[in-house]
């Protein structure tokens, strides 16, 4: 009796478990199956449509993969400058005493990213210079606060007694940042990158204000000139581009997770 | 320096065997507090010697024993290991011949049980094969299977089994002290006895000079040597060894400490041998109790039983005496008087 009751609760966990991961793999699959549908779905459209002579200087495959290529450029090296950047800022930050240091550095994140990103470009642009550069500086100081706040999350949330035993082990403090607190912490400092890419991907459409180009030319340009198609192309297409970026951070994040935790 | 740091390092890792820790005058005064944590503290640990540390929480013993490796550093006061400074050394290489367990464990969770273990062997820069030979030695040694075990995270294991990798971990280096804080006290009272018998089979084979901190005063009964009755401040009220303190309690702070029922604490400490038998004979051979049981033991089976006297059995089994509740009284006032002798013998030396 008893030996059956634990056999159907090992056979009763084995399938929760493996339901569980088909509903993973479901969800793992969902994201790319949906930007395809829309994409192809989209193309299926336009083919249908007769495009004027404005719309054809748009809709052409030149001219997408420039303004996607300008797009992706904005938001990847966006990225990887925030990550430069405000990774090793939380990890000072969350090395020193000092509460005023803190306070400062983690309000003027919060300044960056409560600023609309529209004021900070504008602005950028009025007492600097318009262009590239420009909204490359916008879009880092915007997506800085998630990777910032996070690595200082991921640090302080580990156990204190697993610090202290690395301590006592004889591992120098660099040691132990290296070989224990940031392992531990990559999986809450990777989900602020994930933010912050997604963030990019959305902010990047208003680099076409000053004149930086991406996506943005596309959504504008459709709603100055009343063409339909080229606002809807140029919409869908950063939506696929933000949920694909989200879907492959969220592949990395899993692989990056330190086995064990 | 570096050069006589490495020397004195190298002295101190090669006494696997058990060093001799000296601690004097030595005070923690945190700043702030006009209190200090631990204010004059002395003592000397022989090597090989298990000490616990008992006290109330709060009372300093913990900070008392984290000066040793310097996760607390002293604000005055000398503190030697083998004759060598230690506040003079490189902390982080320090600790590397130091074994350190605490209540919480603290296992890395990003590494299998093997990487745990092989921490200090790595910092140490010893080869790949002789970190997994060490590994599969101490994982036998604590008694968790090499094959099962080795590759598995800590959180697949029990509190207990998590415990004993701790154990292992701190032994990785065969370093020659020890550190223990509350190791065994957030495990279950039977995981506890458990590992309590077994780290004393242990300590037998390797012999470390331990410092174990514990509140639980039975514990430290079990397990110490020598036991340090620690009130505020780290004050030492009384550091004598278990039956010593039982017998004879400093003042009314250890009494206190010791509870209820100190005869029968004692009584666990006697072996049945040291009682004067009575006469074996056919009518005591109902109930039997082995020489090597403690008194405490035989007292038990007498109530239990009900029986005027029990039978006293050697190792092969042959009846050799017999024990009534009059005869191990008489062996424990035996006893008090014995550690008494010894006590003026030793003031007469001193």
């Amino acid at each position: 009796m008893t030996v059956s009751t634990a056999t159907t609760a090992i056979s009763t966990a084995s399938a929760a478990r493996r339901t569980d991961r088909r509903i993973r793999i479901a969800r793992r699959a969902a994201t790319p199956v949906i930007v395809v549908l829309s994409l192809g779905g989209l193309l299926l459209w336009l083919s249908t449509l007769e495009l004027d002579s404005i719309e054809q200087r748009t809709l052409n495959w030149d001219y997408i993969f420039l303004r996607t290529g300008e797009h992706l450029n904005l938001t990847i090296v966006a990225s990887i400058l925030v990550a430069v950047l405000a990774i090793p800022t939380g990890i000072l930050l969350s090395r020193t005493r000092s509460r005023f240091t803190r306070g400062f550095v983690l309000g003027l994140a919060n300044v960056g990213q409560a600023t609309p990103a529209v004021g900070v470009v504008i602005l950028l642009a009025i007492i600097w210079q318009t262009g590239y550069t420009t909204a490359l500086v916008a879009l880092v100081i915007y997506s800085f606060l998630p990777v910032l706040r996070n690595t200082m999350i991921g640090l302080e949330q580990i156990d204190p007694f697993v610090k202290e035993s690395a301590l006592g082990m004889g591992m120098t403090s660099g040691q132990v940042l290296r070989r224990i607190e940031l392992p531990l912490a990559v999986p809450v400092i990777l989900a602020g990158l994930r933010t912050s890419l997604v963030f990019c991907v959305g902010v990047a459409t208003i680099a076409t204000f000053i004149n930086a180009g991406g996506l943005g030319d596309m959504i504008v340009n459709g709603l100055k000139l009343q063409r339909f198609p080229v606002l809807v192309t140029g919409a869908v297409l950063v939506a696929s581009i933000a949920l694909l970026i989200d879907w492959v951070a969220s592949v990395i994040e899993d692989v990056l997770r330190p086995k064990g935790v | 320096m570096p050069e006589s740091t490495d020397t004195a390092l190298t002295q101190i890792a090669s006494r696997t065997d058990g060093a001799r820790i000296v601690l004097d005058r030595v005070s923690k005064v945190y700043p702030g507090q006009d209190a200090p944590a631990v204010e004059e503290f002395s003592m000397v640990a022989e090597p090989g010697e298990l000490i616990m540390f008992v006290g109330p929480s709060g009372c300093g013993k913990t900070t008392t024993m984290k000066m040793i490796n310097r996760i607390i550093e002293p604000s005055s006061g000398s503190i030697t290991i083998d004759g060598r400074d230690i506040l003079s050394l490189d902390p982080s290489e320090l600790r590397r011949h130091i074994g350190y367990v605490i209540q919480q464990i603290g296992l890395f969770p990003h590494m299998t049980i093997a990487e745990n273990i092989a921490v200090v062997p790595k910092l140490l820069g010893w080869t790949k094969q002789r970190t997994a030979d060490r590994v599969d030695e101490l994982l036998q040694t604590v008694q968790l299977d090499p094959g099962t075990f080795a590759h598995r995270y800590p959180r697949q294991l029990s509190g207990g089994q998590q415990q004993r990798v701790g154990v292992a971990r701190a032994l990785a280096a065969d370093p020659p002290v020890m550190l223990m804080d509350e190791p065994f006290g957030a495990t279950d009272p039977i995981t506890r006895e458990k590992l309590q018998a077994e780290f004393l089979r242990l300590q037998e084979s390797i012999g470390k000079t331990i410092i174990f901190v514990t509140h639980d005063f039975d514990e430290a009964i079990r397990l110490g040597d020598r036991i340090a009755v620690l009130s505020e401040r780290s004050q030492i009220e009384q550091f004598d060894t278990p039956a010593a303190i039982l017998a004879e309690p400093a003042n009314d702070y250890v009494r206190s400490f010791i509870g209820q029922g100190a005869a029968l604490k004692r009584l666990a400490l006697i072996p049945v041998e040291t009682a004067v038998l009575g006469a074996a004979s056919a009518a005591v051979d109902h109930h039997r109790i082995a020489t090597d049981d403690s008194l405490r033991d035989a007292l038990d089976l007498l109530i239990v039983t009900g029986a005027p006297a029990i039978g006293v059995v050697d190792r092969s089994g042959t009846l050799v005496g017999s024990l009534t509740v009059e005869r191990i009284s008489t062996a424990l006032g035996a006893d008090a008087t014995a550690l008494a002798a010894t006590r003026s013998d030793e003031g007469r030396l001193a």
